[in-house]
C-alpha cells in the first residue's frame, strides 16, 4: 500500500519522513522537496511523475542513496539510510538497490555478460556461482543468446534490458528507473515496460520509477505525482495524472 | 583475479592512445636506462680502481713527463711493494676513427700492479722475448679482428711521428667484467729505444702499489715530499681519485646525466598523468555508475592505479627490452668512448622501480579525482 501522508506503518518496505532537499545554485536557494512523506510495501510498483525541476530525480536519487536529504529520514527493510557513511551507504547500495538508467549507463568495453556480472563481483560468489546468476538474469529479460554481445552490438531496448539484468541480478530490495523507456521507441518500451511488470508481478520486486510518459506511467500500480517538492497521489488513470499537472 | 577483465578492457578501449602512450614510455625508459648507463661507465672506473694502488704524475700536469729515475727514488720510499710505469702513445690504427688506449709499459712489474688484468704465461713470455712484441685487451682485439701473430701499424703524430709496427703475441682479458679490455700494451725498451734524444728516460706516469691501503696517504705524501723543489715535482693521488679527477674534466657528467634524467622522469609523469586524466574524463559517467552501483571510492580508485600502473609497467618492460637490444649495440660503436657502456642488471631494476613509480603517480590525482566523483552529478553528464 503507497501512502504520502506519513500514515504508514513499520510494516512499509520504505518509509520517507519529512524529506527536505535544498540546493544552492550560484546565490539561490533552491526548495527541491519539501517536508515529503512515503510509505511504499513490498512489492509495489509506483511511478512519479511531475514537470520537469519538480525533483522526481531528486527523490530518486535520495532514494537510491546516492544523495542526503537536508533533512527527514529514509528508511528501507529497517535500515535508517540518512545517517550512514559514505562507504556504508555505498556497500547499502550494492546490497538493496537495483538502478535502472534512462541512458541504458552499460559500460561500452565489456560485453553483455560483463555488465551483468558487475554488481556480483563485489560478492563472495564463485565464478560458477557468479555464472548461474548472470545467466538467470539474462534469461529473465531474454538475452540469453546475447550475453557475448557489446553495448554497441544491441539495440537500444536491448541495452536496456541487460541493464534491467544488471539492477535484478544481485536480488536487490528495491529497483529504481530514471525514465527507463525515455530513450526508447515506443515497441521496445513497451517490451522494457512489460519486463518490468514481470519482475513486479512474477519476483515480487519493489519497482519505484520516474517518467514524464503518461502511457508509462500507466503501468505502475500507483501513479505518484510530485508538485512543489511534495507528493500527491494521482491515481491509476493516465488521464488523472495529466490533469494533475503533468507534462 | 577478478577484476583484471575489467582493467584491461578499460585499457584496450582506445587503442591508438594506448599504444602511443606506452611507446613514450617504453622510449622514456629507454633514455633512462642509456643515461643510467652512460652514467655507470664514468662512476665504473671509480668502482673498479684498487685502494691499494697510487698514481703519480708531474706536478704541473699530466701531459709533462716525469724522469723514469723517480721510479727508483719510489720503490725505496718504505711500504711500497711494487712500481711500474706508463706512457700515452696516442696512436691510431688504419683510420683516424680507429682510436684507442696505447701504452708503453714497463714488463717487468706490469702483472704484480695490475693482477687483475690476466694474459696467459705463454703469451706473456713470447712478449718479453720479443721487443716488438704487443698485448691487447680482448675488446680491441675482437674489435679490429686482430688474432696473435698478427702484425699491428699505429700512426703516431708523436715520438717523431711515423708508423710503428708490432707483432700481437698475446690478449689480455680482465678478471672481472667491468676491467678495461681496450688497451694496447707495448714494451718500454721499444719505445725508448725509438723516440727522440730530448725525451728519452721520461715516462707519463708511475703506479705503485702499497702493502697497506691505509698507508695510502701517507706514501702519497711521503712522495710527493720526496720531490719537492725538484724541477719534477709531483702529484700523488689514489688510484680513485685520479680516476674522479679524470672523470670532472668531461665535466659534471653525475649532474648533467641527473639533470636530463629528472627531466626525462617529468616529462614522462606528465604525459602518463594527462593521458590518465583525459582517460578518466571521458569515462565519468561510467565511473558513476560503478559507484552507484556498489563499487567504493577505493575500488574506483584501484581501478585508475591498475590503468597506469599497467601502462606503466608494459611500457616499462618495453624500454627494458629495446635497451637490451639497443644499448649493447650503442656500447660496440662507443667502445672509444666509453668502454665500460655496460646495461647492468641494476639498471634495468631501477629502471622498472621508475617505471612503476611515474605509473603511481601519474594515476594518482586522476584517481583521487574520480574517487571524489559526486555520482549525482556524474550521472547528470551523459
Amino acid at each position: 500500500m503507497v501512502k504520502v501522508d506519513g500514515s504508514g506503518g513499520d510494516s512499509s518496505l520504505i518509509q520517507v519522513r519529512d524529506l527536505d532537499k535544498k540546493y544552492r545554485r550560484g546565490g539561490e536557494e533552491i526548495h527541491v522537496l519539501q517536508g515529503l512523506n512515503l510509505d511504499v510495501s513490498q512489492g509495489e510498483f509506483v511511478a512519479f511523475m511531475g514537470p520537469s525541476g519538480s525533483g522526481k530525480t531528486t527523490l530518486l536519487n535520495l532514494l537510491g542513496g546516492l544523495d542526503v536529504p537536508t533533512r527527514g529520514s529514509i528508511t528501507v527493510a529497517g535500515d535508517e539510510i540518512t545517517h550512514m557513511s559514505a562507504s556504508k551507504l555505498t556497500d547499502w547500495r550494492a546490497r538493496h538497490v537495483g538502478f535502472i538508467f534512462q541512458m541504458y549507463n552499460l559500460i561500452p568495453v565489456l560485453t553483455a555478460y560483463q555488465n551483468v556480472e558487475l554488481p556480483l563481483l563485489l560478492t563472495k560468489l564463485s565464478k560458477s556461482e557468479r555464472r548461474a546468476h548472470v545467466e538467470a538474469a539474462l534469461s529473465i529479460v531474454g538475452l540469453a543468446d546475447r550475453m557475448d554481445h557489446f553495448p554497441r552490438q544491441l539495440s537500444g531496448g536491448q541495452e536496456q534490458r541487460v541493464t534491467i539484468a544488471r539492477a535484478v541480478v544481485s536480488d536487490p530490495t528495491f529497483l529504481l528507473c530514471d525514465e527507463p523507456t525515455g530513450d526508447l521507441d515506443r515497441k521496445s518500451a513497451d517490451e522494457v515496460m512489460t519486463l518490468i511488470e514481470e519482475l513486479v508481478a512474477r519476483h515480487h520486486k519493489t519497482v519505484l520509477m520516474v517518467t514524464h510518459d503518461p502511457l508509462v506511467a500507466s503501468r505502475a500500480q500507483t501513479i505518484l505525482h510530485l508538485e512543489k517538492g511534495v507528493l500527491v497521489e494521482g491515481g491509476k488513470s493516465p488521464q488523472v495524472v495529466t490533469a494533475g499537472g503533468a507534462s | 583475479m577478478r577484476f583484471t577483465r575489467i582493467i584491461w578492457a578499460n585499457l584496450l578501449r582506445k587503442k591508438v592512445r594506448l599504444l602511443l602512450t606506452i611507446g613514450s614510455f617504453a622510449i622514456a625508459l629507454l633514455l633512462f636506462s642509456f643515461l643510467g648507463v652512460v652514467r655507470g661507465a664514468f662512476l665504473l672506473n671509480s668502482d673498479i680502481a684498487s685502494a691499494s694502488r697510487l698514481i703519480v704524475i708531474n706536478r704541473t700536469s699530466i701531459i709533462n713527463l716525469i724522469p723514469l729515475s723517480h721510479a727508483d727514488k719510489i720503490r725505496r720510499i718504505p711500504g711500497v711493494a711494487t712500481v711500474t710505469h706508463y706512457n700515452w702513445f696516442g696512436g691510431i690504427y688504419q683510420e683516424e676513427k680507429n682510436v684507442f688506449p696505447q701504452f708503453v709499459i714497463d714488463p717487468e712489474n706490469q702483472r704484480q700492479v695490475y693482477p687483475e688484468l690476466v694474459v696467459p704465461e705463454d703469451q706473456w713470455q713470447a712478449f718479453l722475448k720479443d721487443r716488438q712484441g704487443a698485448i691487447s685487451g680482448a675488446k680491441t682485439a675482437e674489435r679490429f679482428h686482430w688474432k696473435i701473430g698478427d702484425r699491428i701499424p699505429i700512426k703516431t703524430s708523436l715520438y717523431g711521428g711515423g708508423s710503428w709496427e708490432f707483432n700481437l703475441v698475446g690478449i689480455y682479458h680482465g678478471k672481472r667484467p667491468q676491467d678495461d679490455e681496450t688497451q694496447f700494451w707495448f714494451q718500454w725498451d721499444n719505445f725508448e729505444e725509438r723516440i727522440p734524444q730530448p725525451i728519452k728516460g721520461q715516462i707519463g706516469w708511475i703506479i705503485l702499489r702499497v702493502n697497506n691501503p691505509d698507508d695510502a696517504p701517507r706514501i702519497a705524501k711521503a712522495i710527493d715530499d720526496e720531490f719537492a723543489n725538484s724541477p719534477n715535482e709531483t702529484k700523488t693521488e689514489t688510484e680513485s681519485t685520479w680516476v674522479a679527477n679524470w672523470v670532472k674534466q668531461f665535466g659534471n657528467i653525475q649532474f648533467l646525466i641527473v639533470t636530463i634524467g629528472s627531466v626525462v622522469f617529468f616529462t614522462l609523469l606528465l604525459v602518463t598523468g594527462n593521458t590518465m586524466a583525459i582517460s578518466v574524463r571521458e569515462r565519468t559517467s561510467e565511473l558513476a555508475v560503478f559507484k552507484a552501483i556498489g563499487y567504493s571510492d577505493l575500488f574506483i580508485l584501484f581501478f585508475v592505479l591498475a590503468e597506469s600502473l599497467a601502462i606503466a609497467l608494459i611500457g616499462g618492460v618495453c624500454g627494458m627490452l629495446l635497451a637490451k637490444l639497443i644499448i649493447p649495440a650503442m656500447a660496440k660503436n662507443l667502445i672509444n668512448l666509453l668502454p665500460n657502456l655496460r646495461l647492468t642488471t641494476a639498471t634495468l631494476v631501477y629502471g622498472l622501480i621508475t617505471a612503476i613509480l611515474v605509473g603511481i603517480l601519474s594515476g594518482l590525482l586522476p584517481g583521487l579525482s574520480a574517487m571524489r566523483l559526486r555520482v549525482v552529478n556524474a550521472l547528470r553528464r551523459v
